[in-house]
């Protein structure tokens, strides 16, 4: 073992070594940690940040969807009672409607039944004159008895 | 080995001899031939192949954690940014976890002392002959490829180590503190002489005990590598147990290589914590 300026070389490359790495090597890569370190941080927060957000618009949006079914449900409701009220009022327009086609009707009748017994009435006058005049064989004075006939047609 | 004709001491010798650049007596600078020409040189002499894989694995370093740093980007890592992070997080948790002061030279330091031991002592994984004998071939004589097996790297580094904490020893406590924690412990005023004897006998010991703790288990696994390699010139039965236990050995020193460099850069970040430590 002997100690020679060999010692000496070394020495000083080492202090240029250390000074290189402190200089330029150190402090880049610290410096990328560093900053990696701080994107994560940043991330990590970014995330959480996201996270709560996205937890406060599914609260809001579950608030939207249970006003949306109460609107949807009074809508249902409000249509069910018009439909009702609807068909309430068709039901009694067609009441209305059936009633006064019936009164038409009887009142036709009625006409009819009217005319039919005017006519009758009539038949029966000729049937009654022509019966006389067969039963008087002979010519009855129309004229002079259309009082008695007309009496005799309003008796009937 | 090396070669058939050469003698098992003769190639352990030559696989622990360094490659030497120095000032020979008369004063020419030259190449060291041989161990005593090495000896001859005394201290002005350099381990060219310690410095030159030293400086080579630290640049390796620097360059591609450079080119990493360069394109760090905050975003998703791509798979090399994100084996540097894991070593930067690495040291950086054992960085705060033993040193409690501010100071922003503790860290890289940290790091290139683990990153820049580690490579120095992977090296120890190359088969021992593969890079000398190559070697050899270029014409190169010795070559120790592993530069923590050299103590002079490791002290190199272990000086620089005990230079920062007395200079932030210094700094935080004041020359005067600095004196007087040597000083006044563990008896406090007039036991001063015996104080500093203690008291300095522990701050010498603690960069020796870092280099030579790296350098003995670096230079004891090289050895062992060394001797095993002996094997293969010994019959094929000796030469596959030899295999074998290279194998062995190797994945082990897995385990042994980057337990030392973590051990120097986690004493380097106690031993600094405790500079900035006021009086404790």
């Amino acid at each position: 073992m002997n100690l020679n300026a060999t010692l000496i070389g070394q020495s000083i490359t080492f202090l240029v070594f250390v000074w290189f790495c402190m200089k330029y090597i150190w402090p880049p890569l610290t410096r990328a940690l560093e900053e990696r370190r701080r994107k994560i941080a940043d991330g990590l927060a970014a995330a959480e940040r996201g996270r709560r957000e996205q937890e406060l618009a599914a609260r809001r949006a579950a608030e939207v969807i249970h006003e949306a079914k109460e609107q949807a449900a009074d809508i249902i409701a409000r249509a069910e009672r018009r439909a009702a009220e609807i068909v309430e009022e068709a039901k009694a327009e067609a009441r209305a409607e059936g009633e006064r086609i019936l009164a038409a009707a009887r009142s036709e009748i009625e006409q009819e039944i009217h005319r039919a017994r005017e006519e009758l009435r009539r038949q029966v006058a000729a049937l009654a004159v022509a019966g006389a005049e067969r039963i008087l064989e002979r010519e009855v004075d129309e004229r002079a008895h259309a009082r008695l006939l007309d009496e005799l047609a309003a008796g009937l | 080995m090396a070669t058939g004709e050469i003698t098992a001491g003769e190639y352990i010798k030559h696989h622990l001899t360094n490659l030497t650049f120095g000032r020979f007596p008369d004063g020419t600078w030259g190449w060291a031939r041989d161990a005593a020409d090495v000896q001859a040189m005394g201290f002005w002499a350099f381990h060219v192949d310690s410095l030159a894989w030293s400086v080579g694995l630290g640049a390796l370093f620097l360059w591609w954690f450079r080119r990493v740093a360069r394109r760090a980007t905050a975003g998703v890592p791509g798979g090399a940014q994100n084996f540097v992070e894991w070593i930067v997080e690495f040291v950086d948790a054992n960085v705060r976890g033993s040193f409690s002061a501010r100071n922003d030279l503790v860290a890289p330091l940290s790091l290139t002392i683990f990153v820049w031991i580690f490579l120095m002592n992977l090296m120890d994984l190359v088969p021992v002959d593969w890079i000398p004998q190559l070697a050899h071939l270029l014409g190169v004589p010795y070559m120790k490829i592993v530069p923590s097996t050299d103590p002079n790297v490791t002290f190199g580094m272990a000086f620089v180590v005990f230079g920062l904490m007395l200079y932030y020893s210094v700094r935080i406590k004041g020359l005067g503190g600095f004196v007087g924690e040597l000083a006044f412990q563990p008896f406090g005023r007039w036991g001063a002489p015996i104080n500093l004897v203690l008291e300095g006998v522990a701050l010498i010991s603690k960069p020796v005990s870092l280099a030579l703790r790296l350098f003995g288990n670096m230079y004891a696994g090289e050895t062992i590598f060394i001797l095993i390699a002996l094997m293969y010139g010994a019959g094929w039965i000796l030469g596959v147990f030899g295999g074998l236990l290279q194998l062995g050995w190797a994945i082990f020193h897995v385990l042994i290589i980057t337990l030392q460099a973590f051990i120097f850069m986690v004493l380097t970040i106690v031993y600094l914590d405790m500079a900035h430590q006021e009086h404790h």
